[in-house]
């Protein structure tokens, strides 16, 4: 767990200028993922102290957090907040029925995982993950948008704010 | 419990209930079903009603012809039915004749007319096109000053979704309209066809934070089907997990209320207590939900004499600090003053609506499935059942608080007295084309689930009617009178869940 948690404080300092801006999408979930993103806010596991906040619009967000899999009534929805969420739009699909639509999978009013419509940047199966394993989560998808931008970048943008730290 | 079936034609219906509720049968919901299958032409209604303290049910059932597919309308007699009725009109395309609003309510509007996803001719992987020229249609205040404010269904913080138009007049809400029914993943229509085994894992997924009493709501069911007797160690442990469920969930409500007035201190004290007996329950089950504790024919594993002492001395602490955070919330002026006749639901309203669980007993409607229809160990067991009389944001709020302290004393009873023996037995084979109704009193209220098996032991028709669907109606009426910044507030007092009222 500590480790973890280091990686992501200096990851979150590196990369985002000491605050990750995350929003929740339920595209139709059973509530048992959103009680644990819930639980990562609590004292125990504290998500803020690593600058990690949830914001009320997509439009502040860099990533989502999206649990359940889609749902017919909410697949509007979900494209629309994608559509708003700020570049890098890392999307992180949060359970087993985002991973790939789990115990319902597809059927008249549900289309099954996230990936079905919009591109999924890290998938944390388990019914619900624990809080520790969505916190790994946010982590592997901060590193890999912060190689896919080195990558295209070269010696860009995240290079010299890593310099500055 | 006992089922005693009274079968009349359609046009019979009023009469038959008429005569049930004048027996003291109180309304639990309507299941409709497409039995085509089994040389029955073609849909069955069945109005079930509970006699509270004599352990019965009493079902009143149809057949529609193919033909004819239309019944009289109950919703004008009993309003609570009106949702039920809507959904068979929405999902089986029966028709409920003079139902005062049949607008769509399961499927959104942009589904298309006169295609019906639960007729047994409809394939399950079946998508429809999306209907364009349809919209949503719903009454609006009009006038000068009057304002709509649309909220949802993707919300400010981490919840689930629902679709809510204010009408206001300044801050005062003149009238409330929600849609909802955004998470329907079509459970119902999945489960048919699956073995009852695998229909446990679907149960236990209706909802995250009622896993238990969902589950127990299912295998009951199944098990009244079989005629099963569950060993005692099992119904002492069943109470056990149920209980740790209504636990986890008031505790954390009670700081989760505090959230809609900003009170932060309490918000966070909630929250860690919670996740202490979340850490609790993954320490004697695995699971931080309690998933996969329960089993058909008893549960899944045994509890450990050590592991029932560790929940004695974890809830010993518990206890005490939730006594604690309690009072000084309750000591606080601000938090008086919002929870004090807001969002009051009046007894009458909430009878009429047949709501359940801890919102019905904060208005006075002394209702509780452990109480008046005992399952699991309940009747082996001494507990209150508090109620208040307000029915405003405060009563509920005491309400989950005495209701909690209950759940320490029970669960402190089941670790003294729960006797030795076997966990679990096989359930026996099952007759095709009977059906079952197990009940449980969820953190929430009242869960009914219905299950009729078809051949080879898999589920035919399952139908589950959760608390939040029988509560859900009660909120929009709640809310007029009271100021916009209120309603997150109203909405936490209720708690009610939109994953299992949508299904």
């Amino acid at each position: 767990m500590t480790e973890i948690e280091e990686k992501l404080s200096s990851r979150i300092k590196q990369c985002f200028a000491r605050s990750l801006h995350i929003r929740h999408v339920d595209s139709g979930s059973c509530n048992g993922c959103d009680f644990e993103i819930t639980a990562l806010m609590n004292p125990v596991y504290d998500i803020q102290r690593f600058g990690i906040d949830f914001v009320a619009s997509p439009r502040h967000a860099d990533m989502l957090l999206v649990t359940g899999g889609v749902t017919r009534n909410l697949e509007a929805a979900l494209r629309k907040t994608y559509e708003a969420t700020a570049h890098p739009k890392m999307l992180v699909a949060i359970g087993g029925c985002a991973c790939g639509g789990g115990m319902f999978g597809d059927t008249y009013a549900h289309l099954g995982g996230v990936d079905k419509i919009l591109p999924v940047s890290v998938y944390v199966p388990g019914c619900p993950p624990r809080p520790q394993a969505i916190l790994e989560g946010i982590l592997h998808a901060i590193e890999r948008a912060h190689e896919l931008e080195s990558s295209r970048k070269g010696n860009g943008a995240y290079a010299a704010r890593t310099s500055n730290v | 419990m006992k089922i005693s079936r009274i079968i009349v034609a359609p046009h019979e219906l009023i009469h038959a209930c008429r005569t049930v509720i004048a027996n003291h049968g109180r309304f639990i919901t309507m299941v409709a079903s497409d039995e085509c299958g089994r040389e029955i032409d073609r849909f069955v209604v069945r109005y079930i009603f509970a006699h509270d303290g004599k352990s019965m049910l009493n079902v009143v059932e149809s057949v529609l012809t193919e033909s004819n597919c239309s019944y009289p309308t109950l919703s004008s007699m009993i309003p609570a039915a009106s949702w039920a009725e809507r959904e068979a009109h929405d999902l089986f395309g029966i028709f409920p004749e003079g139902h005062p609003d049949l607008r769509p309510l399961v499927l959104h509007d942009d589904w298309p007319e006169g295609v019906y996803p639960l007729r047994k001719d409809y394939a399950l992987r079946e998508k429809q096109e999306r209907d364009s020229f349809s919209s949503w249609s719903y009454p609006k205040v009009e006038g000068e000053g009057v304002f709509e404010v649309p909220v949802g269904p993707i919300h400010a913080g981490v919840i689930e979704p629902g679709h809510f138009r204010f009408q206001v007049m300044g801050d005062s809400v003149l009238h409330l309209e929600a849609k909802l029914f955004y998470t329907h993943r079509g459970i119902e229509k999945r489960s048919e066809g699956m073995s009852v085994v695998k229909g446990l894992y679907l149960a236990e997924r209706i909802c995250g934070v009622c896993s238990v009493s969902h589950a127990l709501s299912y295998v009951q069911a199944i098990e009244q089907i079989s005629e099963t007797r569950v060993p005692e160690r099992a119904i002492f442990l069943r109470v056990l997990f149920a209980e740790l469920e209504r636990l986890y969930n008031h505790v954390g409500d009670i700081g989760n209320m505090c959230a809609g007035i900003g009170y932060a201190y309490a918000v966070n004290h909630g929250a860690h207590l919670k996740e202490q007996l979340m850490q609790l329950n993954d320490f004697i089950v695995g699971h931080r939900f309690l998933r996969g504790s329960i089993a058909l024919g008893g549960v899944t594993e045994d509890i450990t004499e050590e592991k029932l002492r560790y929940i004695e001395t974890t809830l010993e602490r518990v206890k005490k600090e939730f006594n604690e955070i309690v009072e000084q919330i309750l000591s606080h002026d601000i938090v008086v003053n919002r929870f004090s006749n807001t969002g009051i639901l009046s007894e009458r309203i909430a009878r009429e609506l047949s709501t359940v669980g801890p919102t019905a007993r904060a208005s006075n409607y002394d209702i509780d499935v452990r109480r008046d229809l005992p399952y699991a160990a309940y009747d082996q067991l001494v507990f209150e059942v508090p109620t208040f009389m307000e029915g405003d944001v405060m009563a509920r709020f005491k309400q989950r608080f005495l209701e909690a302290r209950q759940s320490f004393q029970i669960i402190e009873q089941v670790i003294n007295r729960t006797p030795k023996g076997d966990i679990r037995v096989p359930i026996g084979d099952l007759i095709p084309y009977s059906f079952g109704i197990g009940m449980t009193e969820s953190p929430r209220g009242e869960n009914v689930h219905f299950v009729m098996v078809g051949e080879n032991n898999t589920i035919y028709r399952y139908r589950v009617r959760s608390a939040p669907y029988a509560n859900w109606p009660a909120v929009p009426i709640c809310v007029p009178g009271n100021i916009i910044p209120d309603f997150p507030l109203i909405n936490k007092s209720f708690e009610l869940c939109y994953a299992c009222c949508d299904r």
